[in-house]
């Protein structure tokens, strides 16, 4: 029994009116958890009841507590008939159980309903008081922290990045039941939204165990999906990488006086005597070793090590069928050599048997798929420092040739069994040290009824076959890691695609090996703070990373300037994976890079850009004829890679109509519906310093022709030449020519054309003999052999330009913008498009969804108008088409202000101003906490203290005076379950034990407080306005300093109405169905104690309408990061301590330029 | 080519858009649009009038973004709407997240009201039927049928709310609907005037505007009701103090003892002789002046001749003054000597009771005499 959760009721307001004749309602609550239910009083007649009940006691599993969402119903009592419901409220008291979240959730919740919305609003109070369990074969995994944001998050340093953890449930989906018939839709809905919450708890214990068993205290970039597969099940999914996190503010904790610095020692002594508890679990002969590696199936491994050679013989036991064109995106465009084809599609046409049976579409009808293997097979050696970092990466201390031999061994082992995927997008300097480029897979499946839930094996095994392909990929451009891995699905019908993609890169093998632990923190220290803290800091390191002596600062052999490093290819030049057209590297001059390059991550802050980025989409939609099971399937894969080939024709055009020559944050979906398949690649495209400027366009006609084509080609020739250099100029892109010209261009091998072709049917060889050549570069040709082509073109000119004074870009931040203001608007914009034509063509498809696109985009700069200059970032695209007829695309993304006229002179000032920061951040997060506890000192009985003495601010909340009464202390219970794995392993307890005690005690005297304290108090003082919670998709609040993570939200809704009409039709239906889903957002995370939420997210948005019927349904899941965050100016307001600015900038010192 | 014209795209694209829907974190609302949304406008309006506006090409906007972002803020208004019937609700609500300077405008210009159609309906009970009526009000006035409408709900509203409270009628306004000092004293003066039901549609009245009935009744609210003599007494401000209107018929005697007329008289004559250029004309008719006002004062003991107040001021006083071409500044000396002189009366009693009745008087006659 190791949990007891306590639950208030509070209040009601706004409550609907349910007793006609008074006007009035009866209202009572149940509370419900597991299967405990308890009811508060009636409150008659009143719209604002004030119920003030007793605390409601749940004792729990701490595995109940995990998986199961407290569920408040609001009644309207009646005594004739059955009780109606208002509506109910779930929560997720996840953040209650870790140490360094939320203390407690306390405020006003929505009360909603799946058929009316959101109806009034109940004031409630949740504690959760956790026992310790020593058991550690536990089911349950409290305490593991979890982040959506893609980079170690803010106020938080990275001791050990373990790596990637995955993990599915699945059930039955309550809709598609028998019982669905005759029970109300309301109740349908409800047990669909508590389904899916349970199924969400479940699979974040289970993912938390995972992290246990590595050794991990958090998981960062955790992206949890549903697959509504309809009669099939409901799959919830997710992946995550897990992490050693550690609290950053400990140096200046040791500078402080009194109550923190036992704290501090507390939580200093798992990690940095002994930073990694699994070096004690690598020598082969520690019996835990079994343990801490058992997560990953067995099946795996052995499948693994056999296929290390090929990505062939991946065939799945079942007896489903995989048809897979697993596309494999090569970063320097192989699509544009005119002797290699665009790109390795490998189809796989299992035959029962189990043997696999591949072949190569035919545009590629060359040797690619042996070239590949033999990468593959070399790239083997490369692999070395791959997925080990988390078991490697901080035992150098203990020395020794034996062990590190060991080491090796261990970690040699576990890239076998592990995916070296991250699912970050940003990483701390100097650990990525190249980037291969965009590997994706992508595979067609049938689904078919998931007979057994607790056994998913069939869809484990699709993502594991998926994933191997991925690594195959990554293999073949010698990188041994994929960044940035994201994986989605389409579901329509019975018909299903799985796509993965990451970058392959190569991470320093230096830094996870060498016992650069302490290099890693020091850079995480003096640099990484700042690039998580806020965007207007986040571009100055181009500067002086430029002046060449930052690598030295690094102190690491690093031959590559990491203003550059990254963009050196990884693999090898003689034998390259495929044809790409390389130079030396034009800042540095000792490598070679590619001609363009194409990741999904974010451009790494240290990375030398010219000019400003911008958002690039291609779009393209394909018809389908319809079909049914195998037949359907089939079709969906011959399709899906001309699909991806054409968006990549359609990417590598827009990028070079710009001006610019690589990718960040590349996400291509291809969605499924009944008739056809539309894709939708985003991108933020900048000029990477390092790389080559990019050729022109060139357009070759079709030969013969005669002089009024001629004209028109040439009328176009001239259009793309003034577009390019109209482009360079809006994005400030003034490449140093100069410098080229002086050095000339050093390419050791022949120079090779790019060209492109419209059709593969096309001889190559006549056009090869045009001189193409574009000035000095080679130019990049588009040749106009049918109308497609004219059609395509159009297309690229047609490109609304961005209206002045916006900048978009769908990464975290805008490459060339770093001086962001504190405006900040989060939107969600969806449209639906019916197509009326029912005999389309590809070609009038394309127009109206690139129309589509392009339209929506405009109105959204008319909309945000008001907030000039600003920049849209993180814009998300998401495509689908719920409908035979329709198509539907929702935008997800964030405005923020920037200040224009400063862009210039202020760089330097805020390079000084960020060291700064940088230097003191550590003592104000500590002085910020006891600054606010000196009002509420005079020695308050504390709640229940669950955050632990280990982490010195967690875990204090003062407790409202109505409350004091019924508070106990547990304080010694109070370390948690996160601190108990490592207690074990490292076989301390008694030492451990001890100090736990004095802490607490200490900390009762010493009356810790944090932000969010401050915080409801000042709304409570200011009267009954609601708190200003901001959204953002971005993992940071400009101008802003995050100084706490209050827990994962991770919420999933379903609205329905059969008064589609009176609600406004299906435009007001959703327009109040988002507003709803953010108005819950923030009242959960304002109940936490927070004020924003960050890396926000919509996951899904699925809509469904029946006109005819008057109904609609629309399921929404979105997630994100409760945090409190200061403004900037709050924080320098306080006072820094001199001795520690001092000390710090002399160990930063080399930093600062002048 | 296949360039199509870009405007009829723009419809294709327009016709076939089943759902479009923006929500920002922080609720984006457009004065401007808001407006045209008060204003009782259609979609299709407001997208022609917002196109007349210049805004396209200021922005580069194609009419198909600008039907867009319009329908979105019609729809957000429509659902924020019955938030702004209770307008305290708005501050803590948690659908929307709105600034609270951004709250205080959407509330101040909901209930903002354009002055001619408020005169159209100053003094009229607002009942189901007055709502019935209020498309001949809307062709009179030229204010669409939907925007009388809504302010027609407001004013019903507020009277409703604020009818049986307790304390200072204006206060209790601003407190329950969060309006600003002005707009709450012009929904004090007409939910008094729907209270009292004033008349205030007769031709002879016609000449004066909402200010001025709101003036009026804000004299009215400050001196004539209960609330107005002992702020500690809490009782309505939208009734007028029934004691006081009992007491006046007194001043009668001010107009049958005939010697105190005349002294009155003398009083007012000795001191106004020179000072104004109607002295002739005002010595001939100050007894008839005088009973006029005095009259009026006498009646307004019952219900039916309080409506009458306004008309009465006018043709008793008003109307004759202006036929002899008094000036402004004339009555004003004129009202002021007559009400002072009164003091000099020593068999005069009432003087409590007169200052309270000629101040109100005074200044109401004075502000609605337009030359």
């Amino acid at each position: 029994m190791p949990g007891k959760l306590k639950v208030r009721i509070v209040a009601g307001r706004h409550l609907p009116v349910m007793d006609r004749a008074s006007d009035l309602t009866d209202a009572f609550v149940e509370v419900k958890f597991g299967n405990t239910t308890f009811k508060t009083d009636v409150y008659p007649k009143s719209l604002n009841p004030q119920w003030n009940s007793e605390w409601f006691k749940f004792e729990v599993d701490d595995e109940d507590l995990q998986d199961e969402p407290l569920q408040i119903t609001v009644l309207d009592h009646d005594t004739y008939s059955a009780n109606d419901a208002i509506g109910k409220v779930y929560i997720d008291i996840d953040p209650l159980l870790s140490s360094e979240a939320a203390t407690v959730i306390s405020g006003w919740f929505p009360i909603y309903d799946t058929i009316h919305g959101i109806r009034g609003e109940i004031n409630v109070l949740v504690k959760v008081d956790l026992f310790n369990d020593l058991n550690r074969f536990r089911q349950s995994s409290c305490g593991v922290k979890f982040f959506c944001t893609t980079s170690i998050p803010r106020c938080y340093r990275a001791v050990i990045v373990h790596g990637f953890v995955e993990e599915l449930v699945v059930n039955e989906d309550p809709e598609y039941q028998w019982i669905d018939r005759i029970r109300t839709p309301r109740a349908s809905n409800e047990a669909r939204q508590r389904l899916i919450s349970l199924m969400s708890g479940e699979l974040q214990r289970k993912i938390g165990l995972k992290v246990l068993e590595m050794g991990g205290n958090a998981v960062v970039g955790y992206l949890q999906c549903f697959d509504l597969e309809g009669e099939s099940g409901l799959v919830v999914r997710a992946i995550g990488t897990a992490c050693t996190l550690d609290k950053l503010s400990n140096p200046s904790a040791a500078l402080l006086p009194a109550c923190n610095s036992p704290s501090k020692d507390m939580k200093e002594a798992p990690f940095s005597e002994d930073p990694n508890p699994n070096t004690h679990s690598s020598g082969p002969s520690t019996p835990l070793k079994n343990q801490t590696y058992s997560f990953s199936p067995s099946k795996s491994y052995s499948r693994q090590s056999s296929s290390s050679d090929t990505d062939l013989s991946l065939t799945p036991k079942t007896a489903f069928f995989p048809l897979g064109p697993r596309i494999f995106l090569c970063p320097s465009s192989p699509t544009l050599s005119s002797d290699s084809p665009p790109h390795t599609n490998t189809i796989q046409l299992p035959l029962g048997s189990g043997t696999a049976h591949s072949y190569t579409p035919p545009q590629s009808g060359h040797a690619n798929p042996v070239s590949l293997r033999k990468t593959v097979s070399f790239s083997e050696e490369l692999l070395l420092a791959a997925s080990g970092m988390g078991s490697g990466g901080s035992v150098g201390k203990e020395g020794g040739p034996l062990k590190t031999l060991l080491r090796q061994q261990t970690q040699s082992a576990l890239e076998h069994r592990e995916f070296p995927f991250f699912t970050l997008t940003c990483f701390p300097m100097g650990f990525l040290v190249h980037v291969g480029g965009v590997v994706s897979a992508r595979s067609v499946k049938l689904l078919d009824r998931i007979h057994n839930p607790d056994e998913p094996e069939t869809r484990d095994a699709w993502w594991e076959e998926i994933r191997q392909e991925i690594k195959s990929h990554a293999k073949a451009l010698g990188c041994h890691a994929v960044v940035g891995y994201s994986e989605t699905t389409s579901i329509c019908e019975e018909v299903c695609i799985l796509s993965a993609s990451g970058t392959a890169a190569v991470l320093n093998p230096k830094f996870l090996q060498d016992g650069c632990l302490d290099s890693c923190s020091e850079h995480r220290l003096s640099r990484q703070p700042t690039f998580f803290s806020t965007g207007s800091e986040k571009g100055e390191f181009d500067i002086f990373l430029q002046s060449k002596d930052s690598s030295s600062m690094l102190g690491l052999e690093e031959p590559s300037p990491p203003s550059c490093g990254f963009c050196h290819i990884p693999y090898d030049e003689l034998n390259m994976p495929f044809p790409a057209h390389l130079t030396y590297c034009f800042n540095c001059r000792r490598q070679k890079v590619p001609d363009v390059l194409f990741t999904t991550m974010d451009l790494p802050l240290e990375a030398a850009v010219t000019g400003k980025g911008c958002l690039i989409q291609a779009r393209l939609c394909r018809l389908k004829k319809k079909a049914q099971g195998e037949a359907n399937a089939t079709a969906i894969s011959n399709l899906l890679p001309f699909m991806e080939y054409e968006l990549h024709t359609q990417l590598m055009n827009k990028l070079k109509l710009r001006g610019m020559n690589a990718l960040f944050g590349l996400r291509i979906q291809i969605s499924v519906g009944e008739n056809m398949l539309v894709g939708l690649a985003s991108a933020t495209g900048v000029y990477l310093t390092a790389l080559p400027t990019p050729g022109g366009i060139q357009i070759a006609g079709k030969t013969p022709s005669d002089i009024s084509y001629e004209q028109h080609i040439s009328n176009m020739q001239k259009k793309i030449n003034e577009t390019i250099a109209k482009n360079k100029e809006l994005y400030e892109i003034i490449p140093p020519e100069s410098i080229d010209e002086m050095i000339g261009s050093p390419i050791p091998e022949p120079r090779q054309r790019s060209r492109l072709f419209r059709s593969h049917s096309e001889s190559s060889d006549e056009v090869s003999e045009l001189d193409l050549s574009h000035g000095k570069k080679d130019a990049f040709v588009l040749e106009i052999d049918d109308a497609d082509a004219v059609e395509d073109i159009h297309s690229l000119l047609t490109d609304a330009p961005l209206p002045t004074g916006f900048y978009s870009c769908n990464t975290e931040i805008m490459p060339g913008i770093y001086n962001w203001t504190s405006g900040v608007q989060m939107f969600t914009s969806v449209r639906v498009f019916r197509l009326n034509n029912t005999n389309l063509t590809n070609q009038g498809l394309n127009k109206i969804f690139n129309d589509l696109c392009e339209n929506l985009l405009k109105s959204l700069y008319f909309k945000l108008r008001s907030m000039i200059p600003c920049c849209l970032c993180h814009v998300n695209f998401a495509v689908a088409v719920p409908e035979d007829e329709l198509i539907q695309v929702a935008v997800t993304a964030v405005a923020m202000t920037f200040d224009k006229d400063q862009a210039q002179e202020n760089l330097k000032l805020y390079v000084d101003k960020t060291l700064m920061k940088v230097i003191t951040e550590n003592e104000e997060q500590l002085q910020f906490p006891l600054e606010l506890c000196s009002d509420s000192q005079s020695g308050n009985p504390f709640s229940p203290i669950k955050g632990t003495g280990l982490q010195e601010n967690a875990g204090m909340h003062i407790v409202p005076s109505a409350q004091r009464a019924t508070s106990v202390d547990y304080s010694s219970f109070a370390d948690r379950c996160s601190t108990w794995i490592e207690l074990i392993k490292l076989k301390a307890q008694t030492i451990r034990r001890g100090s736990i005690k004095t802490t607490s005690s200490l900390e009762k005297a010493s009356p810790v407080s944090e932000g969010h304290s401050r915080l409801r108090s000042t709304t409570s003082n200011t009267g009954c306005t609601v708190a200003v919670v901001k959204m953002t998709p971005l993992s940071f609040i400009p101008g802003a300093k995050i100084i706490k993570y209050l827990g994962i939200i991770n919420m999933f809704f379903i609205r329905e109405t059969t008064s589609l009409r009176e609600e406004g039709g299906v435009s007001g239906f959703l327009h109040a169905f988002i507003a709803e889903v953010f108005a819950m957002v923030r009242a959960h995370v304002a109940a936490l104690g927070g004020n924003a939420v960050v890396s926000y997210i919509m996951k899904e948005c699925v809509f469904m309408e029946n006109p005819n019927k008057n109904q609609a349904q629309c399921l929404i899941n979105v997630s994100g990061d409760a945090v409190i965050f200061v403004r900037e100016c709050d924080l320098e307001a306080l006072p820094v301590q001199p001795q520690t600015s001092a000390a710090q900038t002399s160990s930063s010192g080399g930093e600062v330029p002048a | 080519m296949a360039y199509s014209a870009p405007d009829s795209a723009d419809k294709a694209l327009r016709m076939a858009m089943e759902l479009d829907v923006f929500v920002g974190n922080t609720t984006i609302m457009d004065e401007e649009v808001y407006q045209l949304w008060l204003d009782g406008y259609t979609v299709t309006d407001a997208v022609s009038m917002r196109v007349r506006s210049g805004i396209l090409e200021q922005w580069g906007a194609c009419q198909a973004v600008l039907e867009s972002d319009t329908t979105d803020h019609y729809r957000t208004f429509q659902m924020a709407e019955r938030l702004l019937h209770c307008p305290s609700k708005l501050a803590n609500q948690l659908l929307f997240q709105i600034p609270p300077q951004r709250q205080a405008m959407l509330i101040e210009r909901y209930y903002a009201f354009d002055p001619a159609f408020v005169r159209e309906l100053l003094g009229k009970k607002l009942s189901k039927g007055t709502k019935k009526d209020l498309d001949d009000v809307s062709t009179k006035t030229g204010v669409t049928l939907k925007s009388c409408r809504r302010q027609f709900d407001n004013f019903k509203r507020v009277f409703k709310v604020v009818e049986e409270m307790k304390g200072p009628l204006v206060e209790n306004i601003k407190q329950h609907f969060l309006l600003s000092d002005r707009l709450a004293r012009d929904y004090g003066a007409i939910v008094f005037f729907a209270n009292i039901r004033f008349e205030t549609g007769k031709k002879k009245l016609q000449y004066l505007n909402f200010e001025d009935f709101a003036f009026c009744a804000g004299q009215l609210i400050q001196n004539w009701t209960v609330g107005a003599v002992d702020s500690m007494v809490e009782d309505m401000d939208v009734d007028l103090d029934k004691e006081f209107l009992q007491d006046l018929k007194e001043l009668k005697i001010l107009i049958t003892d005939k010697d105190m007329l005349d002294q009155h008289k003398s009083l007012v004559c000795t001191a106004l002789r020179g000072k104004i250029q109607v002295f002739a004309e005002m010595e001939a008719n100050f007894k008839n002046l005088s009973r006029a006002l005095v009259n009026i004062a006498a009646k307004l003991m019952h219900t039916k001749d309080v409506r009458d107040f306004f008309i009465d001021l006018v043709e008793k006083f008003i109307e004759p003054c202006r036929s002899d071409r008094w000036v402004l500044c004339d009555v004003k000396a004129f009202l002021t000597q007559y009400m002072n002189s009164a003091r000099a009366l020593d068999a005069f009693k009432q003087q409590a009771i007169w200052e309270r009745y000629m101040t109100v008087i005074r200044s109401c006659i004075l502000k609605m005499y337009h030359e």
